[in-house]
């Protein structure tokens, strides 16, 4: 931390007793960033596999198999009519306490799957399920005659997917998708509930400690709409690079 | 090469979602059922008692989930309903404390708005010589109803912004003034366009109302919770915990199935 910052919030302290600890406690500064850094690492991977997940959903509903429309129907219907705080109960508690555990190595025993591994198994549930009807939207979108041309010219479905309806899709569902990233990053504050040293729990342990309640609120406030400003940033910046000029999604 | 699809016959059209929903039900609750058959012979018969012991209290809790999300509903309309015309205003101060306003409550998650307000505000309010109580499930209504007003301020702007500006000017042209051109001009049209966000909207606060269990309110999921605790058996966990889903599934499904079809409706109008 700059000397001055230090400085600044230190005479901010003393002059008109507002408690930055963050910035003038080395100890409360370093576990406010591993918790910031858990957010960001929690935020990633969630966004990588519910991404991932949306494709795997919109290719089985979009798909010829029976039992795969109605895997990818029940499972999208499963997780965005029911509240996401349950469901990651029902997967930390109920599903992680049937986990036999293993041995740490230091005679102690800890579960298979640790916190952060049951949030983002929850998270990336959850933000797959939206993404498969964002993905499934943007397909239908794309005017059939494309779908038509590509099969006449011997597309198979793979083809048909990955050079045709995908490009033109994630073109058009751009807007939805970042909405629903946006979301999921503010839905890892729930990680919360099964403490995952995120940052809304770093910061409440800091608060219940220094009883700054009041200064942590608004610095939490500040880093998490600071973190959605740079993801919806991001990702505008990606929608103009993927802008095909003369298609208007 | 007689697998190109172009060659298939067409294939019919299905109507979609239409008869799934009792469908998905059925396998919600065979899927219970197996989870708590699947506990062994011995212990089938507890885990139904437990079910039938538990099943009333945690749809009491489950009652208070919905009694919430209806006040935090009404007060979030209630605050983002002229916000939302702050954001339309033609002034630019209006509009840019409106857009400020709506930009903080929709990107701030929503369990640090509610810890903020549950944590922030006072357990009792002064105002003049009177003294109002605030207990904490008003202040969790409270904490609730910010990001939703933040969020129906959007789906008026929305709503608002959808009808032709062709109208406004008409409503001019008839010497209507500004508020009586959107309550007699815009508003009957617009209104119509708003419902389907905003019952999604309230679809999402109703699952979000299990937050107030984290800070320290009894509603359906800390009631689930005390169960497991009382009864001291893991194995009842996985059937109580999905007892609870399907509450919420039962409630916030067909809300969404309406949505849909309110959607499509006015797809079909134009």
């Amino acid at each position: 931390m700059p000397a001055f910052v230090v400085r600044f919030f230190t005479w901010l302290n003393d002059a008109y007793g507002l408690n930055f600890s963050v910035f003038t406690d080395a100890y409360d500064g370093q576990r406010f960033l591993l918790g910031l850094w858990t957010t960001i690492e929690l935020s990633v991977v969630c966004i990588v596999f519910s991404v991932l997940l949306g494709m795997a959903g919109a290719w089985l509903i979009g798909g010829p198999s029976r039992l795969g429309r109605a895997v990818a129907r029940v499972y999208v219907q499963a997780f965005r009519n029911t509240p996401p705080l349950v469901q990651l109960a029902f997967f930390y508690f109920a599903i992680g306490g049937l986990l036999p555990q293993i041995g740490d190595g230091a005679g102690g025993r800890e579960p298979i799957v640790s916190g952060f591994g049951w949030a983002v198994i929850s998270f990336s549930l959850l933000a797959g399920a939206f993404n498969v009807e964002i993905f499934r939207a943007g397909i239908e979108a794309v005017p059939g005659e494309m779908v038509e041309a590509a099969e006449s010219l011997g597309y198979g479905r793979f083809q048909l997917y990955r050079y045709v309806l995908a490009p033109l899709a994630l073109r058009i569902c751009m807007p939805a998708l970042t909405n629903n990233l946006v979301n999921l990053v503010k839905t890892t504050t729930l990680a919360y509930a099964i403490a995952v040293p995120e940052l809304l729990y770093a910061t409440s342990q800091i608060w219940s400690e220094v009883l700054n309640v009041r200064e942590m609120m608004y610095v939490l406030l500040a880093v998490y709409i600071a973190l959605v400003a740079v993801l919806v940033w991001l990702m505008e910046r990606w929608e103009r690079a993927l802008r095909l000029p003369g298609f208007v999604a | 090469m007689t697998d190109l699809p172009v060659l298939y016959p067409p294939r019919p059209v299905v109507a979609r979602t239409a008869t799934s929903w009792p469908w998905l039900l059925a396998a919600a609750l065979a899927l219970l059922a197996t989870a708590a058959w699947g506990q062994g012979g011995a212990r089938q018969t507890t885990i139904l008692e437990a079910l039938l012991r538990w099943g009333p209290l945690i749809f009491g809790g489950f009652l208070f989930n919905v009694v919430t999300s209806v006040l935090s509903m009404a007060l979030g309309t209630a605050l983002g309903a002229p916000l939302g015309l702050m954001l339309i205003a033609r002034r630019r101060l209006p509009r840019g404390v409106g857009w400020s306003l709506t930009q903080f409550f929709r990107n701030a998650p929503w369990l640090v708005l509610l810890f903020y307000v549950m944590f922030l505000l006072p357990f009792e309010l002064h105002i003049g010589g009177v003294t109002i109580p605030l207990p904490d499930w008003a202040k969790a209504v409270l904490g609730l109803s910010l990001p939703v007003a933040a969020n129906v301020a959007e789906i008026v702007r929305g709503g608002l912004q959808s009808i032709p500006e062709a109208q406004w000017s008409a409503a001019e042209g008839l010497a209507f003034g500004p508020f009586q051109t959107i309550r007699l001009v815009i508003l009957p049209q617009a209104l119509r366009r708003m419902l389907p966000p905003w019952m999604n909207l309230y679809a999402i606060l109703t699952m979000a109302t299990t937050l107030i269990s984290i800070v320290g309110i009894q509603d359906g999921l800390t009631i689930t919770r005390a169960a497991i605790a009382a009864e001291a058996r893991p194995d009842l966990m996985l059937p109580l915990y999905l007892y609870l889903l399907l509450l919420f599934f039962a409630y916030c499904y067909p809300i969404a199935l309406i949505t849909q079809a309110l959607e499509r409706r006015l797809v079909v109008r134009g």
